[in-house]
């Protein structure tokens, strides 16, 4: 078992580096789009701190949808993935794997990117931490949740649109509740019950997600 | 006794058994419904007393109250029949969980307009961003998700697989919708009529709501056994019955 992990790891983290250049859209993406927002609606710096965290959130949460569509369509594409359902090994391992290793080159990136940005939309600096821990954790769960949307859509040729359409009414918890943590560290109220909340989503998710994602990939495959 | 009520009750499983057992009651049914939907809409428009603060307003409560009721007990079913689907391979769900998609839709679009309408001249705005009207918002965009799955996937028998698995997942929502107004202090006001208790509501408010409520659940489950018969000739179009069937209904 710890073998298989191994080697699924090893191949995923092979295969984002090497086409590290769409790895890399996202995250212009999230720059791009953060930065539109105190063009497009205000450039005060009171008004910018209040609405920091749910801009970042927002951001994130469509920089995390944007890359989910090549979770699973290359290998889709070239057959692998028909190889790892039908192989011996649980497909639900493989899957987590997976889905572990988009966190680790898309959710983890965006939260290190976070804090540079969170500067230019004047984030008080004692927020900093707690931004970056409700981004750690809630994009681990944007991840387990989208890939049940991945794996819906992956047969189909147009599938990014629809992916959106299908996976956002279900990732509103998660962005509400990392907003609100936010929102409450800057406002000076009690935030760790938000961040509870984020983590027991994400603990629920960790826990379903693999088993909805394989059904979803085996009823794809199937088509 | 118990075998044959097993026996019975998997008849129902078939596509023929259930076109033939479905058609008087979709027939009773629809008439039932149309009945009493217009007697309970014409009595709460014209004949129920004004509201002591709210005027002619509140009204609109014998539409928006049913239809709210039905668009989340038809996500239910539609996560249930997917569920059975699922599990049991059992064709005729995937056929009422299809179905019903486009009814739910309806139901959620009419609470949330209706909402809005008497929104307005009540709270002042159109829109609240209140938790049961975003969760409900949400709902209808969980139904516009599944209707495009359906749409997008080249064979049917994939899109009820994947549709299931979609339901399933936003089957969370339900609790947040029921119980967001009672866990929460918003604009939306608690639940009104609960099993348990006595509601806080006039009688003569009260006797044509609750025929509502029972006139829309009527005529959801006549349209659904309708639609159902009509799904069911589409997609057994290859049986032979099927054929006889429609071959029939074309000579009459």
């Amino acid at each position: 078992m710890i073998k298989l992990v191994q080697h699924t790891l090893q191949r995923e983290l092979t295969l984002a580096y090497r086409r590290r250049a769409d790895l890399l859209n996202p995250l212009f993406f999230f720059v791009l789009v953060v930065s539109l927002f105190p063009m497009g609606i205000t450039t005060d710096l009171d008004k910018l701190t209040e609405m920091s965290g749910g801009v970042l959130w927002v951001c994130a949460l469509l920089a995390s949808l944007l890359s989910l569509d090549l979770m699973f369509r290359n290998d889709f594409e070239d057959g692998s993935l028909e190889q790892m359902l039908l192989s011996s090994a649980p497909p639900q391992v493989i899957v987590l794997c997976k889905i572990f290793c988009h966190w680790l080159v898309t959710g983890v990136p965006l939260t290190l990117l976070s804090p540079l940005l969170s500067i230019m939309l004047a984030l008080p600096g004692h927020a900093l931490p707690v931004l970056m821990a409700s981004l750690l954790l809630g994009t681990f769960s944007l991840s387990l949740i989208g890939s049940i949307g991945a794996a819906l859509t992956v047969g189909l040729r147009k599938g990014g649109l629809l992916l959106t359409i299908l996976i956002m009414p279900v990732l509103v918890p998660v962005l509400i509740f990392g907003t609100s943590t936010v929102q409450a560290i800057v406002l000076g109220l009690a935030w760790p019950g938000y961040l509870a909340f984020l983590g027991a989503f994400t603990a629920g998710a960790f826990a379903l997600a693999p088993w909805l994602t394989v059904a979803a990939l085996k009823v794809s495959v199937c088509d | 006794m118990w075998q044959l009520f097993v026996r019975w009750f998997h008849k129902w499983s078939s596509p023929k058994w259930f076109y033939e057992m479905s058609k008087p009651w979709s027939f009773w049914l629809g008439w039932a419904a149309l009945l009493i939907t217009t007697t309970a809409i014409i009595w709460g428009l014209g004949f129920a007393p004004v509201e002591r603060l709210q005027g002619n307003s509140y009204r609109i409560i014998f539409i928006h109250v049913p239809s709210a009721f039905l668009s989340e007990a038809i996500y239910v079913t539609i996560a249930i029949a997917g569920a059975i689907g699922l599990i049991w391979r059992i064709k005729l769900a995937y056929y009422v969980a299809k179905i019903c998609v486009p009814l739910g839709m309806s139901m959620a679009f009419l609470a949330l307009a209706t909402g809005a309408i008497w929104g307005k001249p009540t709270w002042g705005h159109w829109w609240v961003w209140d938790m049961r009207i975003t969760s409900m918002l949400i709902l209808l965009l969980l139904y516009i998700g599944l209707w495009a799955l359906h749409n997008a996937m080249e064979r049917p028998e994939s899109g009820d697989r994947a549709a299931a698995i979609l339901a399933l997942v936003g089957v969370v929502n339900i609790p947040v919708i029921k119980f967001s107004v009672n866990l929460v202090t918003t604009l939306h006001q608690p639940a009104t009529l609960k099993f348990t208790e006595k509601a806080p509501m006039h009688i003569s408010m009260l006797i044509p709501l609750l025929l509502s409520i029972l006139g829309f659940y009527l005529a959801f489950l006549a349209l659904m056994l309708v639609r159902s018969r009509i799904e069911i000739l589409r997609r057994e179009r290859k049986a032979k019955w099927v054929q006889q069937e429609i071959e029939q209904l074309g000579n009459r």
